[in-house]
Formats: structure tokens, sequence, C-alpha cells
């Protein structure tokens, strides 16, 4: 059992998903230092799941374990490591 | 159904009312235009109208993408002007993109990011449904929803491309804060469309009149300015764009009695079918009774007669008229006269004018009478009046029946009010009551002073009112100067 669960929305395999593929192991591997399950879908193939997801902005990772879940947009270059461990987030920006 | 004009942009019927005329074909193809309007300027309306008459008219399927109202609060609008939004949505003719603002606390804005999960979603229900319509309401809240103003503007741009490239016709709202100046707030509209619409709901001596200018279509003809128009709640959105196809109305030299055999006379043989007649003179000279005796005339030749008072009760019209000994009750229960007493303050001209329409579609009449117009200028400003009772002559002419409209000069003698310098113009023959005093006496004159393509007597007759209904005597000779209300004895 993995300790953390997350879901990466990315849109085609350009240098952003990349990116954001890169930066979220570093922030995992590297500063967290967690075990976690991750899974990648790229809308551009599943435009169905962007619909149900409701998903306007990309790349979107969404944490799905432990709960809350709770998404993250952008490429993860500006985050701090602890936000994405966190359970309360206090200085959130709107969808 | 897509007209193409000398430049070769081709445009789409948006099946709005009086839109397609003032368009001159509709909104652009495969292109995006910008409505921009202040909150409550019938926005939303225009669009999901666009969506609703592009599935009822032209059997085209629409994409509605929303980022403020839940598309449940949109179908609670949409049905509310009749049109069934669920079936559309479960035959898969209508689509919503639900971009509405989540209620979701828990995102994180961490990096870089793009709007293409929100271009994916549009380009797949697009494809899913063969759209050709698609609406975005708003930019603004579009704008609103994300950190960065920058990344929406670059995504908008792409956005745009790529709806081109799907032969799709866009209209995106913008909201604006004030009814003059600026089109949007966030100066999007260079960017965004090559296309402009502007609504506004301006209060004016206290009259709210709602207008639409197509500000700009880039490469292709349209009319200037703007117009009127009014929502109703079972067609919605009707424009009252007197530009019409000329063509369609309907000439004719054929006469119809005017219920006066001395009139008649003086009219060179009658009034012609599919002309409009204005009657003025100040109160009490007896307009109502000359229309009164046109509707007669007109059932004596078993025509279907339309009287729509604005200014006399019901009931004192039928008293005139028992007086005279013409029942015109047994009309009215055989179904061959319609009255109808309208209050004018209960709706705009713009209102009034879509109802006396669709009565005479239902209705069919032959002949139309209206008392008096003065009544509906109350309630508006001068160019609504105008364009509205433009718009309603031009209807009366190509449906071939007869007009004749009254209207209440303020003077007892003088000549012109507002209202007939107004529309006079645009009226085929003018019929003048006037007092007249002479002799120490007060009379009642009558003159036909315009009359198009006939001949008529330029005469000035006196006329009385009667037991038997108006008689028209002898001209006034050897006197000058009754137009005027100036007479001089002797004449020239």
């Amino acid at each position: 059992m993995k300790e953390y669960k997350f879901k990466l929305f990315i849109t085609g395999n350009d240098y952003r998903s990349e990116n954001t593929i890169r930066n979220l192991k570093r922030l995992c591997d590297i500063e967290l230092k967690i075990t976690y399950e991750l899974k990648i879908i790229d809308l551009l193939e599943n435009p169905q799941i962007a619909e149900e997801e409701k998903i306007l902005a990309t790349p979107l990772l969404i944490r799905e374990f432990p709960e809350p879940r709770r998404r993250y947009i952008g490429d993860l270059s500006n985050i701090k490591a602890s936000l994405l461990c966190t359970e309360s987030i206090k200085n959130t920006h709107r969808e | 159904m897509n007209n193409k004009n000398h430049v070769g942009i081709e445009k789409i019927k948006t099946g709005i009312e009086g839109f397609d005329i003032l368009s001159k074909g509709g909104i652009p193809r495969n292109r995006t235009t910008l409505i921009s309007g202040t909150p409550g300027s019938g926005k939303t309306i225009f669009s999901t109208e666009f969506l609703a008459k592009g599935i009822l008219k032209s059997n085209q399927t629409g994409v509605f993408v929303t980022f403020e109202e839940l598309p449940k609060n949109i179908k609670k609008n949409v049905r509310s002007f009749g049109w069934p939004i669920d079936k559309w949505e479960y035959n898969k003719k209508w689509a919503f993109i639900d971009g509405s603002p989540r209620n979701d606390k828990n995102v994180i804005y961490g990096g870089d990011f793009n709007l293409n999960g929100l271009i994916a979603r549009i380009k797949a229900k697009i494809k899913e449904i063969r759209a050709s319509r698609v609406v975005i309401d708003s930019l603004d809240t579009m704008m609103k929803r994300f950190p960065s103003e920058e990344v929406v503007r670059r995504d908008l741009l792409k956005l745009k491309r790529e709806l081109e490239k799907l032969d799709v016709t866009t209209i995106i709202t913008s909201e604006r804060y004030e009814e003059f100046g600026n089109i949007s707030r966030y100066d999007l509209e260079e960017f965004v469309s090559d296309n402009v619409l502007i609504l506004r709901n301006v209060l004016n001596d206290e009259t709210r009149r709602r207008t639409i200018e197509i500000l700009k279509f880039r490469g292709t003809d349209h009319n200037k300015g703007q117009y009127s128009y009014t929502i109703r709640k079972d067609k919605g959105i009707v424009i009252i764009s007197f530009i019409h196809d000329l063509k369609s109305s309907y000439y004719s030299s054929e006469r119809s009695n005017s219920g006066i055999m001395e009139l008649d006379h003086m009219l060179g043989g009658g009034f012609l079918s599919g002309s409009v007649i204005l009657v003025s003179g100040s109160t009490g000279t007896g307009k109502t009774l000359i229309g009164i005796s046109f509707i007669i005339g007109g059932l004596k030749e078993s025509e279907k007669c339309l009287l729509i008072s604005f200014e006399e009760n019901y009931k004192s019209i039928l008293n005139k008229t028992k007086y005279w000994n013409y029942g015109l009750d047994k009309y009215e229960d055989s179904g061959q006269l319609e009255i109808l007493n309208i209050y004018p303050e209960i709706e705009g001209i713009e209102d009034h004018i879509v109802d006396i329409k669709e009565k005479i579609d239902t209705f069919k009449p032959n002949r139309i009478v209206i008392d008096s117009i003065s009544a509906l200028e109350r309630i508006c400003d001068v160019r609504s009046f105008r364009e509205s009772l433009i718009n309603l002559f031009i209807y009366i002419r190509t449906k071939n029946i007869i007009g004749l409209f009254t209207s209440t000069s303020p003077t007892f003698m003088g000549l012109t009010t507002i209202t007939q310098r107004h529309i006079s113009t645009i009226t085929d023959t003018i019929i003048l009551l006037r007092y007249i005093e002479l002799y120490g006496e007060v009379k009642r004159g009558i003159s036909v002073i315009k009359m198009r393509d006939s001949n008529h007597s330029k005469k000035i007759r006196e006329f009385v009112i009667t037991e038997k209904g108006l008689k028209i005597k002898e001209p006034f000779n050897n006197v000058s100067g009754v137009l005027k209300g100036d007479i001089i004895k002797g004449g020239k």
C-alpha cells in the first residue's frame, strides 16, 4: 500500500507535461521521500474524462488519497512540497 | 441558407427576428462574434436564442460553454421561452460545457498552466454532436476564474483558431459597465473578434429602450446605428428593424371605400389597398368617428376589421355607434370585427407593435384602425416611436391591408405636431380635421392633404356629425388661411 495516490491530467506529450512529471517526481522522491502511485491521463486522448472531471486548466494533479481530495493546477514548478501532503490549505486560489 | 456577399464573407442566419435583416444575412460564418452589453441587456438571451433558432430553423446543433451560470439555471431560462431544451440535450442537438465555478476550496495553483483542458473539452463536444454553433458565456467570468489574465488571453486566441478550423460560428458574450464607452472591460474585442454587437438598455425620459447595434462586421456589409428590440416570453428577441425587402411590399391600384361617400370622392375613388392613412386633428374633431365609419364601410363589404383603441374605452365606442344605429356588437359576435381596448402604459411600444402584428397574423383583418397613435407617443422617445410605427406600417403594406391611424394634434387650429412631422413622410394618405371659426361659429373642416400615386381633391370641406354618421358638405369657398387657423374672409 502506497502512502499517496495521484492522478495527473496532461494534454499531449509536450515540454510542459514532461516538466510537470519531472517536478512531481522531484517533490515526492527527493523532498518528501514518500511512496506514491501515479496515474497519468492524456486528455487529448480521453476528452470525456476532462468533461467528467470538469477540467479547464491543465496540467492538473489530483491527490486522490489521502482525503481530502485536492487539485493542483500548473506544472508544479512553483509550489511548496509540503502543500502536496498537507491536510488544510490556507492560501488557496479559486479555480 | 447561407448568403454570400460581394467580398465573399459568408453569413449564417441567426433566426432571431429582425436580426438577419439588420445584419444583411446573419453573423459571419466560421468566425467569432463578440456581444457586449451591460448586465441585463440581453446577452445571454441573445446567445441562447442563437443556439435555439439554429436547432429550430436551420437544423444546426450547438454547444453552450458557461463560466458563470449553472447549466440547470440556463435550462430553466430556455424552457421559459417554450423551447424543449431537455429533449434537445437528450437528442444531442444541444450540449453544455460546464465551466461554472466549482465550490471547491481545495485548489492550488503551482506553476505554469494553460487552458488546454477546456479547449479539448470544447473540441470533443463539437465533434460529438456535430455542432455548427458555439456560445461562450462570458469572457469576463472566464477572465476572473484564473489567476493569470495573460494565460487566458493567449489561450482564447488559441481557442478561436481551433474553432475556426472546426467550421463553427461562435458568439462570445462580454460585460460592460457603461452603455457608452469601452466595448468590454478587458479591451479584448480587438483581438478576439472582428465582429462586435452591442446590446443596450438605456433609460431615457423615464422609459427604457433596449437597442442592438452592429458595431462592426469586418469585411461585410450591415446596417448601422441602434435598433430597438424587445424580449418576448413566447418567441425571444424581436428586433424592430424597419428595413424590409421592399419587393415583398404589395402595391395595388385597387380601391376600397372609406365608409363616407363624399370622402371617397375627395380621395379620387377611395383608399388604395395596402395603404396607410393618417387622420390628424385636435381633440373632438371627429377622428374616432372617421375610424369607425371606415370600419363600418368594411363590415358592409363583408371585410374583416380590427379596431384597436388606446384611448376611448370599449363601451364609449359602442355607444357612439349605437347612436348611429350600427350594431357593432353583432359583427363582433360573428367574428367579423374585433375591438381591442389597450392601455398604452402596460408595456413598451415595441411590445405593442409585436402584439399588433401577431393579432394581424391570427385575425387576418382587411382593415385595421388604431385610435390613437398619439397615446403611444406618451410612452416612449421620439426615435422608438418613429421606428416602431414605420415597422408596423411596412408590415401592413406587405399584408395588403388598409391601416387607418388617428393622431391628436395639440393645437385646435394649427398644422403640425411632432407626431405628424415624424411619420407623415411614411404614410400614404393624410386627412386633416380642423376646427374652423367662421362668421362667429366653430365649424369642422376636412381636407385630404396627401394621397400617394393618386389624384385627390385639394379643397377644404365642411363636415358635420349627424345621427346617420358623418356628412361632408360643400367646400369652404371665399375663405383662406384655414390650414393655418387664421381665416381671412374673401380669400385669395
